[in-house]
């Protein structure tokens, strides 16, 4: 009884142990901010590849793609490394995607080469990340991208001294020193560059420290989350906006879930940015349709479902291009200066770079039909990484 | 220069208040019923989420929205007082009590994470309270203005009621002795359910009229309660003037430190408390026990 148990048993553990490698099932390992206060980000990247699969199936050729989801909650480097390393040794995952926060996406660059796994990165946006592996692609924007012609925007409304207020990490750093090139290059002044640690969440003294120092303008930057709203609400409230001192940010300020708490005082903020869930063309009409359809609220679409769907198109090319065998080398070579239109507008991917080429548009914070909204006034086309083109 | 110090002087005053009306339910618990409640925190949070869905989706005026606020609170804290916190009052194990009100904490923000999701939610302000007011010298938000006359009243209206009342009298006897005050005749079980009360609307009232400077989002329970513990170290547990001087004393070494130079973040916040914990270990203010 017991050996026969025993022997039906053993070719069970054998059929399991042989299934998957005859099944063929792709992994696709989604690093994201799936809990915490950034979630809405994570839900995000989920939605945009929920979008991607629902739109173009599950399989590539005879190829099954699956995609396993981890939290990366919130910036912190080493867990978003263990994460990567068991999504690699334990999933044996083809491709990791996704990497909301920059020190995260720093933290499992090292681990991508040895382990020949391309990574796509879906949001983190400080210039370096493409350069510390040549398996890095990403799809989502940088700060120098954004901000380059967020200066050009300042000297164009005749902005003379600005002050620069950023929060103090990666990103922000790269905001402050790209405004800064830009505008002094065009003959501004900077009045003042003040770097915000990234849990401020009483804005008042620093909205009268930019006040004090006579500035005109005010660039900003804050990660996309609870604390750009403290900011806009500081900078309104401590009377900036009505002595006629302007707001210029990065749209990481004003996402659309966040325009509804700003309120109607927020009318008039200006930014650039590379994505408006209002952008009108027929792709993102469609592209929006679809989000709504895989389960997405219309109130919390942000560009993070569009980095993750392109994301997602990078990935099922890269696979179509390897028919499913792990060649990094020809996955990346597949994806480089591929071209297309996604739903904020054409793109292309830098061959040199591995950074996504696209429209960068100054908006404004616009009333419509009672709802507040980004309105694109002005396009910049095909803005490479102007952070790495420089170097 | 000298507008520039009464500026800062002003935000540190408003910022101070807030912390002082959060932290004063938990110098009350901490002080006189001996409970490290560190779900005091979670308690502010439920109390910004009510006021949120009043002013939002019930379309009740500020003022009410205040009050049902403060009474939902201690509606939903109610069960967790029967079944839970009454079982430590006043025992000494604190890691029980540690272990017990950090898990009350871990579930509320577990639940407002799944329920209302992780964004931040606005508190509307009537337009009396927002938008700036101009004071010659300077602009300031109308709301501070409103936050500091709040946190005055609140500190009088507690010292009235612990100093000068039959209430405050009997509640200060239960906690000097216990088992004499039961003795005596004064039910301490009551006595101990409404202080309670009295801490957790408290939390509830500081979540609602501090959420322009701490805004409410899931993690608020724990991302600002060791800003709220600090403030009852550095004043001394259950000492009203004790709260009122370490709010107004750390509000103005974090917003000095936040003008004058920004990149230092909570260096001077921390090095005040530092300072204050090193010459006078029971806080500011705080009788040693």
């Amino acid at each position: 009884m017991s050996l026969r148990f025993g022997l039906a048993g053993a070719v069970a553990i054998a059929t399991a142990w042989m299934s998957p490698a005859q099944s063929d099932t792709i992994k696709v390992g989604i690093i994201g901010t799936m809990s915490g206060p950034y979630a809405l980000f994570g839900q995000n990247f989920k939605y945009g590849i929920d979008t991607w699969v629902a739109k173009h199936g599950s399989k590539v050729g005879d190829h099954q793609i699956e995609f396993v989801y981890r939290d990366e909650e919130s910036p912190n480097p080493a867990k978003s490394k263990s994460l990567a390393q068991e999504l690699i040794v334990k999933e044996k995952v083809q491709y990791i995607a996704g990497l909301y926060f920059t020190p995260d996406a720093l933290a499992v660059a090292p681990l991508l080469e040895e382990a020949k796994v391309p990574m796509i990165v879906m949001n983190a946006a400080t210039s370096a990340i493409v350069e510390k592996s040549p398996y890095i692609v990403r799809t989502s924007f940088t700060m120098w991208q954004n901000t380059v012609p967020a200066a050009k925007v300042a000297k164009a409304k005749g902005a003379k001294k600005v002050a620069i207020a950023v929060s103090d990490y990666g990103p922000g750093i790269d905001a402050e020193a790209a405004f800064k090139k830009t505008f002094e290059a065009d003959g501004g002044t900077i009045a003042q560059s003040i770097r915000m640690p990234l849990n401020t969440t009483d804005f008042g003294p620093i909205m009268q420290r930019i006040k004090d120092s006579g500035a005109d303008m005010i660039f900003t930057f804050l990660p996309a989350g609870p604390p750009t709203l403290g900011f806009v609400k500081a900078y309104i409230d401590n009377g900036l906006k009505a002595s006629g001192v302007k707001l210029l940010s990065t749209g990481d300020v004003v996402t659309e879930p966040d325009l509804p708490n700003i309120g109607d005082s927020g009318e008039g903020i200006l930014s650039t940015y590379h994505y408006a869930v209002s952008h009108d063309s027929p792709e993102n009409k469609t592209f929006l349709a679809d989000m709504i359809k895989a389960g997405a609220k219309p109130d919390e679409i942000t560009m993070a479902s569009v980095a993750a769907y392109d994301g997602a198109r990078l990935i099922y090319k890269m696979v179509e291009a390897t028919n499913g065998q792990k060649d990094p080398d020809k996955a990346l070579a597949a994806v480089k200066g591929i071209k297309w239109v996604s739903p904020r507008g054409p793109v292309s991917i830098d061959p040199d770079t591995r950074h996504i080429r696209q429209n960068v548009y100054l908006r404004e914070v616009v009333k419509q039909d009672g709802k507040l909204l980004n309105k694109e006034l002005q396009t910049f086309d095909a803005q490479p990484d102007w952070g790495l083109a420089k170097n | 220069m000298a507008w520039t110090g009464l500026s800062i002087g002003l935000d540190a005053l408003s910022y101070g208040m807030v912390l002082f009306i959060i932290s004063i339910g938990l110098s009350i618990m901490m002080g006189l019923m001996r409970v490290v409640n560190l779900a005091h925190g979670a308690f502010a949070m439920i109390g910004g989420y009510l006021a949120s869905f009043a002013l939002k989706n019930a379309g009740v005026g500020y003022p009410l929205a205040i009050v049902l606020t403060v009474l939902g609170t201690i509606a939903i804290a109610f069960p967790l007082e029967f079944l839970l916190y009454r079982r430590i009052y006043r025992k000494s194990d604190e890691l029980t009590q540690i272990l017990l009100t950090i898990g009350i904490a871990f579930v509320i923000i577990g639940v407002a994470n799944y329920v209302l999701g992780p964004t931040t939610k606005p508190i509307p302000l009537p337009p009396l309270l927002s938008g700036p007011v101009d004071l010659g010298f300077r602009m300031i938000p109308a709301h501070r203005i409103f936050v500091v006359i709040c946190g005055v009243c609140t500190a009088g209206l507690l010292w009235l009621l612990i100093d000068r009342t039959e209430f405050g009298i009997r509640l200060r006897a239960a906690v000097d002795n216990g088992d004499m005050a039961e003795s005596l005749g004064i039910k301490t079980q009551i006595l101990f359910s409404a202080t309670f009360a009295l801490a957790v609307g408290l939390a509830a009232f500081g979540g609602v009229v501090g959420a322009e400077l701490l805004p409410v989002e899931p993690f608020y329970a724990l991302r600002y309660m060791v800003t709220f513990l600090v403030v009852v170290s550095v004043g001394g547990a259950g000492s009203i003037p004790g709260a009122v001087a370490a709010s107004i004393l750390l509000g103005l070494a974090d917003t000095t430190g936040k003008y004058l130079a920004p990149e230092y973040g909570e260096f001077f916040f921390y090095l005040a408390v530092i300072l204050v914990v090193f010459l006078f270990p029971n806080g500011l203010l705080g009788r040693r026990h």
